[in-house]
């Protein structure tokens, strides 16, 4: 990928999304941390336009900048009491070593790897192609995936119903 | 200068470790479901630049694998809040520091 557009659109966006999701971490307010989780998944989002995904990246944009970021607005505001800093606990110093670690080994091996790169051209339309294999090679996955959100669905249901949580006292 | 698949995969290695430390280091259930979905951020964009950069008869399979990542993500999600709700109402807090509940 030459072309200038995509070249200042991908540095744009990366140092979006990496500072927004270092930020996650380094703001004090958990409301504040949402905000800056959605903004690191609009720049995901984004990244998936310059590799020519349109379709992930709008249902990127739809799942996660829409129903999960609202979602945890939800889990924080429902526990009023609850804790809303957003602090470290007692594994701060490994969790940062681990992580300096994990992010060093990837980056060698993405870096080192000899890929084998092909010269195709960004896809022209993914959608009808994504839709096809869906109900096609990947049909049994497809079903079993609706049965799973089926199951979540009354998992979450029966587990904040108001009288489930009190039967046991 | 161009952009290739190396740059999209450190990308994709650095939004994992951000997500890794969350997940590991923050107090919050919140915050720590934060980081588990920003993990899966990262593997979504590494499943989509190796659908559009390597060699394969099929590259749009990449993208199936991540609508459905996204899907099991959604469900994750979504019973994991509500646990945190339940946890809420049962210990009064979401700290993962004070859920110790099944130690003896």
């Amino acid at each position: 990928m030459d072309d200038a557009g995509t070249v200042i659109a991908f540095w744009v966006l990366s140092a979006a999304t990496i500072s927004s999701a270092a930020a996650t971490a380094a703001v004090r307010n958990l409301i504040h941390a949402v905000v800056l989780l959605v903004v690191s998944f609009m720049g995901v989002a984004g990244l998936y336009i310059t590799l020519s995904a349109d379709f992930v990246a709008v249902t990127q944009i739809l799942i996660y900048a829409g129903a999960i970021s609202v979602l945890m607005v939800f889990a924080i505001v429902l526990t009023p009491r609850g804790e809303r800093g957003n602090a470290e606990g007692f594994l701060r110093l490994p969790a940062l070593l681990l992580a300096g670690l994990v992010a060093v080994t990837l980056i060698f091996v993405a870096v080192d790897t000899e890929w084998v790169i092909s010269d195709r051209p960004g896809f022209q339309e993914t959608a009808s192609v994504i839709g096809e294999a869906l109900l096609d090679r990947y049909v049994l996955p497809f079903e079993i995936a609706s049965v799973l959100l089926l199951v979540a669905m009354l998992g979450a249901i029966v587990l904040v119903r108001p009288d489930s949580a009190m039967e046991d006292e | 200068m161009s952009v290739g698949l190396e740059h999209y995969l450190v990308v994709g290695a650095v939004l994992f470790a951000v997500g890794l430390y969350l997940a590991l280091a923050k107090r919050n259930f919140v915050g720590v479901l934060m980081g588990i979905e920003l993990m899966f951020n990262a593997v979504n964009l590494t499943f989509v630049s190796f659908s559009r950069f390597a060699e394969s008869p099929n590259p749009l399979d990449g993208h199936v694998f991540v609508i459905f990542v996204i899907t099991v993500s959604a469900a994750e999600a979504a019973t994991a809040l509500a646990l945190a709700v339940l946890l809420y109402r049962v210990k009064d807090t979401i700290s993962v520091d004070e859920i110790d509940m099944l130690r003896w």
